[in-house]
């Protein structure tokens, strides 16, 4: 190893070990770090979920709107979660406050189906 | 608008070709005069009739019973497609009740309400009162299991039915069946009957004589038309492998908002019109759903569809009519 790399990893370890510590523990600490909204927001068009899969942190919120002219519902295949029917411009939210990835579904047009992931 | 149908119509009959019908005769769809398409199967041979402009007059003629089969009244919808649902079903009904025969009864293959309101049921009630047959049977479609899985339907319209609603009857011989498939659908599935009603229905077909003319009707379509927009019904192939011994089924359906048919075996296949708004034909569009015309279009893609059955021919023959032509 040259002298410059030496050197520079002499820095940079004691740079990372700073950081490890920094990140680790604290939720909130991520979180600032990490810029990702607490909403999320997914678009039903044409009979689609848009995104069809959305990735967001415990606690975050996805909010549904339906933007066809035909009503449409947003069901967890487990159970967690059931929506009332919406109808056009209508919302429904819902709070995740669980790990894990939910498959979901429109109860009314079945072939709709989405998915969240919870990291 | 005519082309389309004209290789809707070319289609099936390619279709029924490669079925390739084991029996002299094919269908032969003859003019296809905006007005109505006509085509009985009578004892194995197709017999198929023009129909012009004089409707009602030449169907009954003959017949042993009619009845008429309406679908997707969406009473409750108000958008683009249709501002007025209540005004189209309406006409629906006066041109029921200004068909020369009367029909026997009235069959509602679904999608009655749009959001399963009781003000919506309530409405269609009063617009039904006024139908010159008082009979009206009814299947739910997917619109009228919004409230608790469709206790409201059932609680109006499912009296002496089973199940999510599903029942039969008998009428001057024809046994007729009412199914249901749009209950406790399944994720990335299609319609659904479910194993306890495939039960029921095998049960109340058994020891039934296979002359026996037969009439399924149920609201989402019970043949494969489009699966990515969900226009099938995942588990009818083993119902159909019950009424297939049949001489002579008729499976009525709607959901789809524009007609098809299509002809396998001793099976005639048959979607209707809607009284409320068409929907895209399958691919045509990014989704299924309400499609717009032109406000002067519409009363011409809305129709109904008259059933004459005539017992000596044991043939059934299904006319489709556009609120206008």
């Amino acid at each position: 190893m040259s002298g410059k790399n030496a050197w520079m990893l002499s820095l940079t370890v004691p740079v990372m070990v700073v950081m490890l510590m920094m990140f680790s523990g604290t939720r909130s600490v991520v979180a600032k770090d990490q810029p990702v909204a607490t909403g999320v927001d997914v678009k039903i068009d044409n009979f689609v979920f848009g995104p069809q899969t959305v990735t967001i942190p415990v606690g975050a919120t996805v909010t549904w709107t339906n933007h066809d002219d035909i009503p449409h519902t947003s069901v967890s295949t487990d159970g967690v979660f059931k929506s009332k029917v919406m109808d056009t411009d209508e919302k429904f939210s819902y709070t995740f406050t669980k790990t894990g990835t939910y498959s979901y579904f429109c109860s009314i047009h079945p072939k709709m189906t989405g998915t969240v992931v919870v990291k | 608008m005519r082309k389309k149908k004209q290789d809707l119509i070319d289609q099936n009959l390619h279709d029924l070709n490669d079925d390739g019908v084991d029996r002299r005769g094919f269908l032969k769809c003859m003019a296809w005069a905006g007005t109505g398409l006509v085509w009985t199967m009578s004892g194995g041979i197709p017999v198929s009739r023009a129909f012009a402009k004089g409707f009602g007059k030449s169907a009954g003629k003959g017949a042993d019973f009619t009845f008429v089969q309406i679908s997707d009244s969406h009473i409750g919808f108000s958008k683009p497609a249709n501002p007025d649902v209540t005004a189209t079903l309406q006409t629906a009904i006066d041109k029921i009740n200004a068909m020369p025969h009367k029909p026997d009864f009235i069959i509602h293959t679904g999608d009655l309400s749009q959001l399963s309101k009781p003000s919506e049921f309530d409405t269609l009630d009063q617009v039904l009162k006024g139908a010159s047959a008082k009979q009206i049977y009814f299947v739910p479609g997917e619109h009228d299991m919004l409230s608790d899985n469709g206790e409201q339907f059932l609680q109006r319209y499912g009296k002496g039915t089973r199940g999510s609603g599903w029942y039969s009857f008998d009428h001057k011989g024809v046994h007729f069946i009412g199914l249901v498939n749009v209950a406790n659908l399944k994720a990335g599935g299609m319609g659904s009957l479910g194993h306890a009603q495939l039960e029921w229905l095998e049960d109340d077909l058994h020891g039934r004589s296979a002359s026996t003319p037969i009439v399924v009707f149920a609201h989402i379509p019970l043949w494969t038309i489009y699966p990515d927009w969900g226009w099938g019904t995942d588990d009818s192939e083993q119902a159909l492998s019950y009424v297939k011994r049949f001489g002579s089924v008729t499976v009525l359906n709607g959901h789809i908002h524009q007609i098809m048919q299509k002809v396998e075996g001793k099976v005639s296949f048959h979607t209707a019109m809607s009284t409320a708004f068409p929907q895209p034909a399958p691919g045509t569009a990014p989704s299924a759903g309400p499609m717009k015309v032109p406000a002067d279009q519409l009363s011409k893609v809305l129709g109904i569809t008259d059933v004459n059955y005539v017992v000596s021919g044991r043939s059934l023959a299904v006319v489709d009519s556009p609120l206008e032509k």
